[in-house]
This record gives C-alpha cells, structure tokens and sequence, in this order.
C-alpha cells in the first residue's frame, strides 16, 4: 500500500499549562486514516480535537506520541499538509485568484501551467467572477470556498478542516457541504475534518469518530457505508437516521457525564 | 414613510454618516471663526500689533520674502531637516519594529531600554547633542530622529504583533518557512498599520522641528521665528507658524495617498 496520503496518529498526549493549572487535553489517542479516506472527527467541544489538526499540521507540538503523515513524523507545519480553519485566513493583501496561487507560486510553477489550475479551482468552487475581488468584498461563505481552493491547489497531500463552516449560517453551511462533496469526490484527497455537526459528520465522511470529553480519548469509531456520491438528500434516508442516533447516544454519554 | 433621517438627526447619532458637504461646511465655518476673531482682535485694535499682527500683514511678510527667495530657503531648510531625520528613523524602527513584534526574544531584548529612552525630553538631550555632534544640520536631524523613533518603534511593534496567528499558521500549511513568515506574511499583514503609524509620527517630527531650530540654526522656519522674536517681528513668527502647519498637513495627506497607493485592499 501506498502511504502518501496516509495519516497516522499514535498515542497522542497533550497537556496545558504547568504544576497545578495543568490540564489534559488529549489522552493516548491512536488511529489511522487510510490514502484517500475521509475521515471526521466529532465530540463535545474542548475534547481536543481541533488541538489533534493543529498537532498533524505541525502548528502545535504535541506532550508525548507522534503524528506520521504519508509515513514521515510530523515535526514542523509544512505544505504537505493543507489545512482549512474555522476562521477567515485569506491573505487580505491578495486577490482571489492571488491566494489560490500563493502555494504554488511558492514553488515556482510557471505562470501558464498555474494560471490554468487557478482556473480549475475557482471555477470548481464557483469564484471565477470574483477572481480580481479582495477577500474584504467577499462573504463568509464565498472565503471558506477560496481557502478550500487554496488548500487544494496547493496539492497537498492530506486536507485538515477545522469547523471549516462552524462560522457560517445554516443556509450557507449546507451550499458549503454540497460543494465540499463535489470537489472531494474529483480530488479524492485524504481529509480529515472537525465538526461538531452530527448531520455534517455523517453527510461527508466515511468514517466518523467520536471524541470523550475533556481529557479527549477515542470513544467510537464508526463506518458510514451511504454509497456516493452523496448529497444532502440522504439526511432523511433510515440508514442517516441510524447512524445519527448511533452518533448522538456516543455523545449523550459524554454530555451527560459532564453535568 | 421611509425613515429618512433629518440632518439633526444624523449629526446627533452617534458615529452616524454624514454628507461630505456638511464635512465642508462645518470645516470652513470653525476656520472662519479662528480668521474672523483673529481679524477683529487685530484690525479692531482690540490687541496690540506688537503681539498680534493683523492678517494682511503676514500675507504683506510672506511675499516680500518670497520675493527675493530668502522664504524658500529656509522652507527647503526645514523640510530637509524633518524628512532626513523622519526617513533615517523610518528606514531602522520599520524593520527593527517588525522583528520585535514578531520574535519575542528581540522585544524582550530591546522593549526595556527603548521605554526607558521614549520618556525622557527629547529637550534634556539637546545640550548633550550639541555637545557631540556641533551645531550643523546632524544636531537638528538628530533631534527630530530622538523625538520621533523610538515611540515608532514600539508602535510599529504592537502593529507586527497584532497580526493574526491564523494567518501565519495558514501560511505555513501553504508551504510557508518559519523564517519566511515575517516578510511574506507579517510585514504585509501589518503594512496599512505602519504607514498609519508613519503618517502620525511624521506630525510629531515637524512638532519637533522648532525645537530642532530654536537651539542652533542659521536657517528654518524655526530659526526665522526666533529671529523675528528678537526684533518684535510678529508677522514673522505667524507666517512661520502657518507655514509648518501647512507642510504638516501635505505631508498627512501624501501618506493617506501613499496608504491608499499601496494598500488598496484596506481601503
């Protein structure tokens, strides 16, 4: 088996603070995400989930364990490792069409050949008209598609989203996972994706696991078998239904132990 | 009924708009005010000549010495004072200023002794400059310099460091190094801020330029203000006064040109 693309986290341990304030925020968690699979993580908020994409994108470090992408250990960010946050991060002083090439700019792909993948990923995400705008004129919505654009034209090879559509309205977040379905199923990328949306969770991956609270330790891990491609439809199918109910009584637990 | 506000309503709500022509109406009525007590004040008699010229007088002093080309030179005196001092402050607290807001151990190296510096009357200093540098144009442009760097440093500093972290770590996941952060990323983050910062710390250069002048010069506005002290030249020392306002307020405007220039995504 190949391993670009893979995602393997073990054992992974992350503490705060010092002496008495110290807090355990992730607790020895190990799984593995094969090439190509979508993968998201769910559980109540401040179980460390969003600390384990930071940790896989090299952004923070983690206490003890280690993080293997594509089978190299994770020591430092890198662009291998494409990530889509919860809050707006286009560069403010670039265009559209200037933020979708910053990555491969960077590595030096000449103009012609980066000139029509930037094309290609503002036509998929449905920005050509805005291509010359600056992100200040754009919505919500319309920032999260360019930084998905962004992510992607830089060719890496896992994708972190962090709550990429936490921030936007419910109308919006739907139009949002439509379009994410869409463009993964042309990229097939391996993603790993935060969220604290059950019906998101389920709609998108095709796995779902589910986090304890605080200290963060892997609680289920479970299979979504709905063919593809998808689409929002399948939300009222039995099937959806049996898996959220399945999601939901994990989470219960949780929420319940902690009041 | 649309809600349409009255114009006293939109004066009286707080940050509301208003129209541009009632911003110019409303500027030129204080101005107005200011000329117009200065013209009774002066013309009426009510205050001495002596210590209050009247208006067509400094008018009268300003084109006789523009006349014969002696006002230019001192104008051209000054102005090279303010933007050599300004820009040789500019050219290190822009870089120095990035790297302390970016990397801790620079600011916590440097943040203690420049506070310390930043307080003390750039006045206090002025004997020590003459004393070590003389009394040519490197004392005045050393004065403007101390009164205007240091507080630019730590202010383009605090710019650097309000650069949000998402937007580093969103470069680095594109590819970008740890040290290539801060000139790919924060520098342009942060470059509407520093000119800002530019722009109100060049009005503090010209409010030092006097200061510059008043202790040794044989040119400048300053220097010709004193002058005209010494011999009851009141007319002078307005016409001086007027004059560095007006070059204030051109050089305000060439930096909010100069941010618009280069940062149009801030507008």
């Amino acid at each position: 088996m190949s391993m670009k693309g893979s995602l393997s986290i073990q054992d992974v341990t992350l503490t705060y603070g010092k002496g008495e304030k110290r807090v355990l925020a992730l607790d020895g968690i190990s799984f593995e995400v094969k090439p190509n699979e979508f993968t998201v993580i769910v559980g109540p908020s401040g179980c460390g989930k969003s600390s384990l994409l930071y940790i896989a994108a090299g952004l923070i470090d983690a206490t003890s364990g280690s993080i293997l992408t594509s089978g190299k250990r994770v020591v430092e960010p890198g662009g291998d490792r494409g990530m889509v946050f919860q809050s707006y991060t286009l560069f403010p002083w670039l265009t559209v069409r200037q933020n979708v090439e910053y990555g491969p700019r960077r590595k030096g792909m000449p103009a012609p050949e980066r000139n029509k993948l930037v094309d290609r990923y503002l036509n998929e995400v449905g920005l050509t008209a805005f291509a010359d705008h600056y992100p200040k004129q754009l919505s919500g919505g319309m920032m999260q598609r360019v930084a998905i654009a962004r992510a992607l034209a830089n060719d890496p090879d896992i994708l972190l989203m962090d709550e990429p559509f936490g921030a936007l309205d419910s109308q919006t977040r739907h139009t949002m996972q439509k379009l994410l379905l869409r463009v993964w199923e042309h990229s097939h990328k391996t993603v790993a994706f935060v969220t604290h949306d059950i019906d998101e969770a389920i709609l998108l991956g095709d796995r779902v696991i589910v986090m304890t609270a605080r200290p963060g330790k892997l609680k289920a891990d479970i299979r979504i078998d709905i063919p593809r491609p998808r689409n929002p439809d399948v939300e009222l199918e039995p099937d959806f239904i049996a898996l959220k109910r399945r999601i939901l009584n994990e989470l219960r637990d949780e929420i319940d132990e902690d009041h | 009924m649309a809600t349409k506000r009255t114009l006293l309503q939109s004066f009286t709500t707080p940050f509301g708009e208003i129209p541009s022509a009632a911003a110019l109406v409303a500027a030129c009525i204080v101005w107005a005010l200011v000329l117009g007590v200065w013209a009774i004040a002066s013309y009426g008699g009510y205050v001495a000549d002596m210590f209050l010229p009247v208006p067509d007088a400094v008018i009268r002093r300003g084109i006789s010495l523009a006349s014969d080309g002696t006002l230019f030179v001192h104008i051209w005196s000054s102005v090279k004072v303010v933007i050599l001092g300004f820009l040789l402050s500019a050219v290190i607290a822009v870089p120095l200023g990035l790297y302390m807001g970016t990397y801790k151990i620079v600011q916590a190296a440097l943040e203690p002794l420049v506070n310390f510096i930043r307080y003390l009357p750039v006045t206090s200093l002025v004997p020590l400059f003459i004393l070590w540098i003389g009394i040519g144009i490197g004392q005045r442009v050393t004065v403007i310099f101390f009164g205007v760097f240091f507080s630019q440093l730590i202010m383009i500093a605090d710019e650097a460091h309000a650069v949000s972290r998402d937007l580093v770590n969103a470069s680095y996941t594109l590819g970008t190094k740890r040290n290539e952060a801060i000139w790919h990323v924060i520098f342009p983050a942060a470059l509407p801020n520093i000119i800002n910062t530019l722009r109100v710390t060049m009005g503090w250069a010209w409010t030092y330029l006097v200061v510059a002048e008043l202790v040794a010069a044989n040119s400048g506005l300053g220097f010709i203000s004193l002058k005209a002290m010494r011999g009851f030249q009141v007319d002078t020392i307005f016409l001086a006064i007027m004059l560095i306002g007006l070059l204030g307020l051109i050089s305000d405007m060439a930096f909010r040109l100069l941010r618009r220039w280069l940062c149009p995504w801030a507008a």
